[in-house]
């Protein structure tokens, strides 16, 4: 019993540094609003853009209501670009990895070594705070967007398939925060890590779906792609939502993505536990 | 109580050798060379409970890597220690709890976030229980004066303000072992004495362990019995301050005033006269001869007043330092720095 109470009582007292660090970010964050808000709403500029750009396209290949690239109507071209963007509100994850090679290359991480503080979960909370303050202000611009779009959408899927949305999205969050972490934390063996970090964004550019649907590559670069944890930061939480994915499969997708998730996490855990092992071994 | 031990610590860092030039560089992407640095050369240590001690050496002595050693940041190539029964480098949640570092370059503070802020966040990521986090941090911010300071930005505050509170979040887990790496560097001479009051008095109060690393010898002398002298990564003295003046100045100062009109240049011939300011005179004897010069000043002068003294502290340390330099036990494997050379990983 006193054990059993002991026990109640570190987790408690756990979930309440969590609760503080998540609070503390917050509170960072809105130091910073006038900026953030600026950002977070230049963000929507491109929508216009990009809704121009696919009825261009699409008038070319005969016109935007008849027209169809590789399966896709003009309509729901334009709805599953308006649902990457809501995909990479969750998985991208600015500055994250070259914040983390900075934190090494400036000391600042040896913070993580003399305290008992884990530096992953802290910088996971720290996003997480991000995040939300991210979706509390774009909440407005996301809404009107959506709204004056919405005749691009063909109705409210059903509760399944929305809560394996919202499943696939969270997991699309931790996803993209696992690999963008490990990125940074390659900072322990090299100093700079910048080129790496562009070459992730590359990579998640062409395959994450980012761009265009990707059931439009032609085989074998559809089952490539499929291959790569990529899709499951932008293409598949939105495939889902628009149908896309058949009904029988969409769990095991969820499934698949969450062993993805599961291996970044690992990956990143181990990396951080070589990473300091090498940092203490060298210098610090 | 021994609370801090260790035996033979040692370490080695390898780093690249970068070399000059673009042929160099281009060379270096297929073959590297490393340098060995053996920043910390066997160290042995005892310190009991509630030492305040004092790390001296000159830059890149090894002082810091000694802390870092320590406070478990790095591992040691060779050699072991013991913190309150822990080894450092294992960072234990446990260990972690019982020490605290304090690096004068470093923050740990939340920059854009009032201090308060962070203290709420220490309280609870060291699980200090609510009164006692109270009491502790309402006693130190008065100590320091900076308690009208917590609701600040910390971005706001000044250097030396900002390092009080630095202080304040270490020591709100009231750490048995508290590590300061250069805590008043940087900072005006009011900041300095009110960081070494406070670490006195703290110190006094609550005989927490202290080991201390600065350049600034008035913040050894006001605050360490103790002090260790640490040239190129071994340990060349070990006792009290005023230890190191018996042991390594073999001068005293003789300051004479004059009142007659003769010459002072007649003085040199007791001593090497460092200073003139008639009629003040200032001249280094060798400590046997003395009384000897004394005698002899007495007798060949007219003298309103005389003393002799210690050459200055700063002085004495730079003779320590370049003397433990040069000495033939520290040569012998090339002063601390070996050279090698090896196929890049």
């Amino acid at each position: 019993m006193k054990k059993t109470s002991r026990v109640a009582y570190n987790l408690w007292r756990r979930v309440q540094s969590w609760l503080t660090i998540f609070e503390l970010s917050v509170q960072e964050r809105l130091v910073y609003r006038g900026e953030f808000f600026l950002g977070a709403l230049m963000r929507f500029l491109p929508i216009v853009t990009q809704i121009l750009l696919w009825a261009a396209i699409f008038e070319a290949v005969g016109g935007v209501t008849q027209a169809r690239i590789v399966g896709y109507s003009y309509r729901q071209m334009v709805a599953y670009y308006l649902l990457t963007m809501i995909s990479r509100a969750f998985s991208s994850m600015p500055s994250l990895a070259s914040g983390i090679a900075r934190d090494i290359r400036d000391g600042n991480v040896k913070k993580f070594l003399v305290q008992p503080v884990d530096l992953l979960g802290f910088l996971l909370l720290h996003r997480v705070a991000h995040k939300v303050v991210y979706y509390v202000m774009a909440l407005g611009p996301f809404f009107v967007i959506f709204y004056l779009c919405r005749g691009f959408f063909e109705g409210w899927p059903d509760g399944s398939v929305i809560s394996a949305y919202i499943l696939s999205l969270l997991l699309a969050f931790l996803l993209g925060f696992y690999l963008e972490a490990t990125i940074g934390l390659v900072g322990f063996w090299f100093l700079e890590v910048s080129s790496l970090v562009f070459v992730f964004m590359l990579l998640n550019f062409f395959f994450s779906g980012h761009m265009f649907p990707l059931d439009m590559l032609p085989e074998p670069f559809r089952s490539l792609v499929a291959l790569l944890p990529f899709q499951y930061l932008a293409y598949y939480p939105s495939a889902i939502f628009l149908g896309k994915v058949p009904a029988e499969t969409v769990w095991l997708g969820v499934g698949v993505q969450g062993l993805w998730t599961l291996a970044a996490f690992v990956t990143a855990r181990v990396v951080l536990y070589l990473g300091v092992r090498r940092y203490s071994g060298f210098g610090g | 109580m021994i609370v801090l031990e260790t035996k033979g610590l040692t370490k080695h860092y390898r780093v690249y050798q970068k070399q000059e030039g673009l042929w160099a560089s281009l060379r270096g992407l297929m073959r590297r060379e490393y340098r060995t640095i053996e920043a910390v050369r066997g160290i042995d240590l005892q310190v009991e409970r509630g030492e305040f001690v004092a790390f001296l050496g000159p830059n890149g002595a090894g002082k810091t890597t000694t802390l870092k050693l320590l406070s478990g940041i790095i591992t040691p190539t060779a050699g072991t220690a013991r913190v309150l029964g822990h080894i450092p480098w294992k960072r234990e949640n446990a260990y972690r709890r019982r020490f605290a570092l304090v690096m004068g370059q470093k923050h740990q503070l939340w920059w854009d976030l009032p201090a308060a802020d962070s203290f709420r966040l220490h309280q609870q990521i060291y699980g200090i229980e609510r009164r006692q986090f109270e009491q502790t941090r309402d006693e130190l911010t008065t100590i320091l004066g900076v308690r009208h300071l917590l609701d600040r930005p910390v971005r706001e505050l000044s250097l030396g303000e900002r390092m009080k509170l630095e202080l304040v979040a270490a020591l709100l887990h009231r750490p048995e072992v508290l590590f300061l790496d250069e805590p008043t560097i940087g900072l005006d001479v009011v900041a300095q004495y009110s960081i070494q009051q406070f670490l006195k008095q703290y110190q006094q109060k609550y005989h927490t362990t202290i080991l201390l690393t600065s350049h600034y010898m008035k913040d050894v002398a006001a605050l360490c019995r103790r002090v260790i002298v640490i040239v190129a990564g071994q340990v060349v003295y070990d006792g009290s301050l005023s230890g190191i003046m018996h042991r390594f100045s073999r001068d005293k100062i003789v300051t004479v005033v004059l009142s007659d009109g003769r010459p002072a240049g007649e003085l040199a011939r007791f001593g090497e006269v460092v200073s003139t300011e008639w009629p003040r005179v200032k001249i280094r004897v060798p400590r046997p001869q003395v009384t000897e010069a004394i005698a002899g000043i007495l007798h060949s002068h007219a003298v309103q007043d005389l003393s002799v003294e210690d050459p200055p502290l700063e002085e004495v340390i730079v003779e320590v330092f370049s003397h433990a330099e040069l000495s033939p036990r520290q040569s012998s494997t090339g002063a601390g720095v070996a050279k090698g050379r090896e196929n890049s990983p």
